[in-house]
């Protein structure tokens, strides 16, 4: 197998006597999406909160490995090379968007390093130079590609408080897309959406994974998205893992059912049943 | 260490002073997230009201000092809260829920509006009263020097601790108190459970003006003097005293109030009394920069 | 405005009214507490240096009186309207039409009416009288105008909230006296007639490093710590400006500071002089409006790099801050250093607003950069509209200019018999119009926020929708 592009190893958070996370080990392997699921207050929105620099881990690294081969220790980047220099992007749990600015300015503001650069520290940048005019050109190109990508291209120049819920989801993930990511970490993008969003979803992250090279890295808890569309699931309890494959392995291994049910292992057989039931009734739905 | 003992009763009576200013700031604070910045002109209200008292008391009326104090307590303490509740109704009320930076403005403005009427009003000269309570006790005396503690000292300490300990009994004990601390966390919430939020709120002004009034009688028996542009400094100073406590916490904003009060004196005394202005924010800034939310203030989680 | 909670409910409904003249009289019942110590008795000292207390119960009635007169008047015309009931005076639509048609020029029209004013002044008052008007109005008008633009960067793009501007105004001003009173005689005494021109930069560049130093500690702070923490920082210095008097006099403050030269010619009567070298006659008023002049190209300076750097990725990556600075994070935008440049950006502009007002006044002294400063300052900003640059410009029209005309209301002694002063009234109504405008219009008079790039069409976004920041 080739070496994975996101190692996490021996993963501990703590907070005061509290364990978030407590010894977590997994990979995520590039062109995948590997999704992490637990019940709630399991610990997934804080491996993403220790991924992305948010949080120090108390112990643990976790490493990724660029196609150059180079290896980075994100544990030790300050929060905002995460992004730059290890070119991870997240999305949140409640959204957080530029709500006072258009989408476009939204997805300007994602490539701030780029153009930076480009404005000469933006020294070059206030005397009109035309090298920032043409690298501004080219950020409105790739911002314009990924609004038509999310189907927001004729909302543009609107506010992004204006939109409503399910495009300001999907805003989110165009915006973190601009800033090139090699893995892209989204905190539960499927929540609050309805079932004709939730497929749009699916498909706009299967072509992320397929056509961009962007491994995905996601928290959900609708399952449906889960199943569908990972190629790896990762299941969290209290902080430490449970379980770890192929979503078909996952969905039948008891512990998981018993995590999520809370149920005795004798009662896991009877409850098979029902879930796989009530799965089916879910995916229905979808449709 | 005679020097040190005189400076540290110096500093408590002035501590005790900017305590019980910057509780306003911090009540205020912690129920609508508001830095009220005329709360340093409200208590030089206070202190003008509290000199007019005492003069109508015992030069019209002829009462004897003590009595005349007790009574100037009092109607400085309701005049004052009148003031700050009025002012709360006019200036921040219509503003709550709003831009953040509104209630600021309109509280610089306040401040700005107060210190000025009382200079219309009262005149742009210093306000002496007669001094009172001159007479100090001897602690004892070293290397030829006397360390006494002045009985204005003592009834301002004294006088200090009571109202600290009837104001901690409100907030802890009392349906107020209780409601207060609602209000502090979720006032939407609070209202839903039925809170009056808004009476509430106007309670903890006038309960934040009446403290400084006290800190405005404490004053002109202190210092014998009261100009209409005493507010500012001393404002600060007790915002500075909040914030150093960590703001939003009672004890915290007393423990701020002495420990600004005794760097002051000992800053004095020790170096440069030109300077002790520029050690009590010198050392707010390095505190914050250590301590980003005060000594007492509850640690702020980010959350993502 | 919120409703009035003083009314309890009535069973019966009363009349509007009937409410008004009810919520009227409690208001004057108040206003009758407040003023029973501090209005009706005034504490003075009388030839024997006694404290008496001299009654003004006439002060209290009139008080009472307008209070009523005035809650009754709001009550009637104001509150208590039915909801969705017409607004009171509605702008006629031929208003409106007009002004949609004005409003693109509106900074075109603005800029030209400013670059002409002096030369109309001049017109109409005459070489004495128009000094006033170009000095006092014009000049002081564009000083805060750019000291608003410069604040402007840091709280209203950046969200980060300042109330020690002055002090970067301090150090513009005093980088300046001191270069040119000290440095430059001991140095190179010939460049003494273009001192002016070699400090502003200076200056300007030191009052920037001041912003980084005092910065760098205190931007993890956020909120109202920063505000405190930038109040302190204006304050030390300050106080270091008064008690350092070998550094820079003291109270006494730093006197015949150098005038800025007409690009090396000096604005005097000798030989070389302006005037002489024009053919003009002698004047003072040539210096003023070239100082008018000096200052209104700072403040478009100011404007420009402004509106510049908005479009630039750091101008959005402030504006972004003030939005989310999580969600800045997020996205690789270092934001300590995002914020230094906002703060020594801004600090930058006041650095060289105080030179000029150095090279302006001759004279500089601790008593120019208080407190009051700051918050004037700050409130222009918040008053225009965070960000906007257009309604900085309006809000330092209104109350510079506003506390300038206050300054001019000699005739009023003719009414109020010749006791009367209004020059001491000019704080409490400033005070007061602070307070006002602010319930007036919280957000500012142009609240709205204009996108700085777009693909089809420019749509301003609504202020409601904007975050003022948390910094």
């Amino acid at each position: 197998m080739t070496t994975p592009l996101l190692k996490v190893e021996h993963l501990t958070m703590r907070f005061g006597g509290l364990t978030a996370i407590g010894d977590l080990s997994f990979e995520a392997h590039s062109g995948q999406i590997t999704a992490l699921i637990g019940p709630n207050g399991a610990g997934k929105t804080t491996v993403f909160n220790c991924i992305t620099g948010f949080y120090k881990p108390t112990e643990g690294m976790i490493t990724l490995t660029q196609p150059d081969g180079q290896k980075l220790l994100l544990e030790r980047l300050p929060g905002h090379d995460i992004n730059w220099k290890g070119r991870v992007a997240r999305t949140f749990q409640n959204i957080r968007l530029f709500g006072g600015m258009t989408l476009l300015e939204n997805l300007l503001v994602a490539q701030h390093n780029v153009l930076m650069n480009a404005s000469g520290l933006s020294i070059l940048g206030i005397f009109g130079a035309r090298s920032y005019k043409r690298a501004e050109k080219e950020a409105i190109e790739l911002a314009e590609y990924w609004l038509e990508k999310t189907g927001l291209i004729d909302r543009a120049d609107d506010a992004a408080a204006d939109l409503p819920y399910g495009d300001q989801r999907r805003l989110e993930i165009a915006r973190a897309m601009c800033t090139q990511p090699l893995l892209l970490c989204l905190d539960e993008p499927a929540a609050g959406l309805n079932p004709r969003e939730s497929l749009l979803l699916n498909d706009l992250l299967i072509s992320i994974c397929r056509e961009h090279k962007t491994s995905i890295l996601l928290i959900e808890h609708d399952m449906s998205v889960v199943m569908q569309i990972s190629d790896h699931v990762v299941v969290l309890d209290y902080g430490r893992k449970i379980a770890d494959g192929p979503p078909d392995a996952v969905k039948n291994d008891p512990k998981v059912i018993a995590a999520y049910l809370g149920v005795e292992d004798d009662e896991v057989e009877k409850t098979e049943a029902e879930i796989a039931t009530i799965a089916a009734h879910a995916k229905g739905d979808a449709r | 260490m005679e020097v040190f003992v005189q400076q540290l009763i110096n500093g408590l009576t002035l501590g005790s002073i900017y305590g019980l200013i910057a509780i306003g700031y911090t009540m205020v604070f912690g129920i609508i997230g508001m830095v009220n910045f005329a709360h340093g002109d409200v208590f030089m209200v206070g202190a003008f009201i509290a000199l007019i008292f005492f003069l109508l008391l015992s030069t019209w009326f002829g009462w004897a000092l003590i009595p005349a104090l007790m009574i100037v307590l009092v109607l400085g303490m309701v005049f004052t809260g009148l003031w700050n509740w009025a002012i709360e109704r006019v200036a921040y009320r219509p503003l709550r829920g709003s831009f953040r930076l509104a209630p600021l403005i309109s509280a610089i403005g306040m401040s700005i509006f107060l210190s000025n009427l009382i200079q219309v009003v009262q005149g742009p000269r210093n306000k002496p009263v007669p001094p009172m309570f001159t007479q100090s006790v001897p602690l004892f005396t070293e290397n030829g020097y006397t360390v006494a503690i002045g009985y204005k000292q003592i009834a301002i300490m004294v006088i200090t601790v009571v109202l600290l300990a009837v104001f901690w009994y409100i907030v802890q004990k009392t349906s107020l108190g209780r409601a207060q601390r609602a209000c502090e966390q979720d006032q939407k919430m609070a209202a839903l459970l039925g809170v009056d939020v808004d009476k509430t709120i106007s309670l903890t002004f006038v309960m934040g003006a009446a403290l400084a009034a006290v800190a405005g009688v404490m004053y002109i028996m202190y210092y014998g003097v009261v100009n209409f542009s005493d507010g500012f400094v001393p404002g600060v100073k007790a915002f500075t005293a909040a914030v150093l406590g960590g703001i939003g916490s009672l004890p915290g904003a007393v423990l701020g109030g002495l420990l600004i009060g005794l760097i002051e004196t000992m800053w004095s005394a020790y170096f440069s009394i030109d300077y002790k202005d520029v050690a009590a924010f010198s050392i707010l800034a390095i505190v914050l920069v250590f301590l980003p939310t005060g000594i007492l203030g509850r640690p702020e989680v980010e959350k993502v | 405005m919120a409703q009035a909670s003083l009314d309890a409910k009535p069973a019966a409904q009363p009349t509007r009214f009937e409410r008004a003249f009810k919520d009227a009289f409690i208001a004057a019942l108040v206003m009758l507490g407040l003023s029973v110590p501090i209005l009706a008795l005034r504490a003075e000292q009388n030839m024997s240096n006694e404290v008496i207390l001299i009654p003004r119960p006439w002060l209290v009635v009139i008080c009472c009186l307008i209070v009523f007169v005035g809650r009754l008047l709001l009550g009637l015309f104001v509150f208590n309207r039915a909801p969705g009931a017409k607004p009171l005076v509605e702008t006629p639509s031929a208003v409106k039409t007009a002004w949609a048609k004005f409003a693109p020029y509106a900074a075109q029209v603005g800029l030209g009416a400013i670059i002409a004013y002096p030369l109309v002044a001049l017109y109409l008052g005459g070489p004495q009288g128009a000094i006033k008007w170009i000095d006092n109005f014009g000049i002081q008008i564009l000083i805060y105008i750019m000291l608003g633009w410069g604040l402007n960067i840091v709280v209203g793009l950046a969200g980060l909230l300042d109330l020690g501007y002055v002090a970067f105004y301090a150090v513009g001003a005093y980088s300046y006296a001191l270069i040119a009173t000290k440095v430059i005689p001991a140095t190179f005494p010939d460049l003494g007639v273009w001192a002016f021109w070699i400090c502003l930069p200076v200056a300007g560049i030191l009052a920037a490093m001041w912003g980084v130093i005092l910065g760098f500690p205190v931007l993890r702070l956020r909120g109202d710590y920063l505000a405190i923490v930038t109040l302190a920082f204006g304050e030390i210095i300050r106080l270091v400006l008064i008690n350092w008097v070998d550094f820079s006099g003291g109270y006494a403050g730093i006197s015949s500071i150098p005038r800025p030269s007409f690009f090396g010619i000096p604005f005097n009567a000798s030989e070389s002089g302006f005037a002489a070298r024009f053919g003009l006659e002698f004047s003072p008023i040539y210096r003023t409006i070239f100082l008018y002049y000096v200052i209104l190209v700072l403040a478009l300076v100011t404007a420009f790099v402004t509106i510049r750097l908005r479009r630039l990725p750091v101008g959005r990556a402030w504006e972004a801050l003030r939005e989310d600075e999580i969600a800045c994070r997020s996205l690789g935008i270092n934001t300590v250093s995002t914020k230094l440049t906002a703060f020594a950006t801004g600090a930058l502009f006041g650095g060289f607003a105080g030179a000029f007002f150095a090279a302006r006044q001759g004279f500089i002294s601790p008593e120019s950069f208080v407190f009051l400063e700051s918050a004037q300052i700050l409130a222009i900003v918040v008053l225009g509209g965070m960000g906007s640059l257009f309604g900085v410009v309006i809000a330092s029209i209104a109350l510079v200019g506003g506390i300038e005309i206050l300054r001019e209301l000699d005739f009023l002694k003719a009414i109020f018999g010749s006791d009367f002063d209004p020059t001491q009234y000019r704080m409490l109504i400033f005070g007061l119009a602070m307070v006002l405008m602010m319930l007036w219009k919280p957000r500012g008079l142009i609240s709205h926020r204009e996108p700085t790039v777009f693909l089809k069409e420019r749509k301003s976004i609504s202020g409601s929708l904007v975050q003022e920041g948390h910094g």
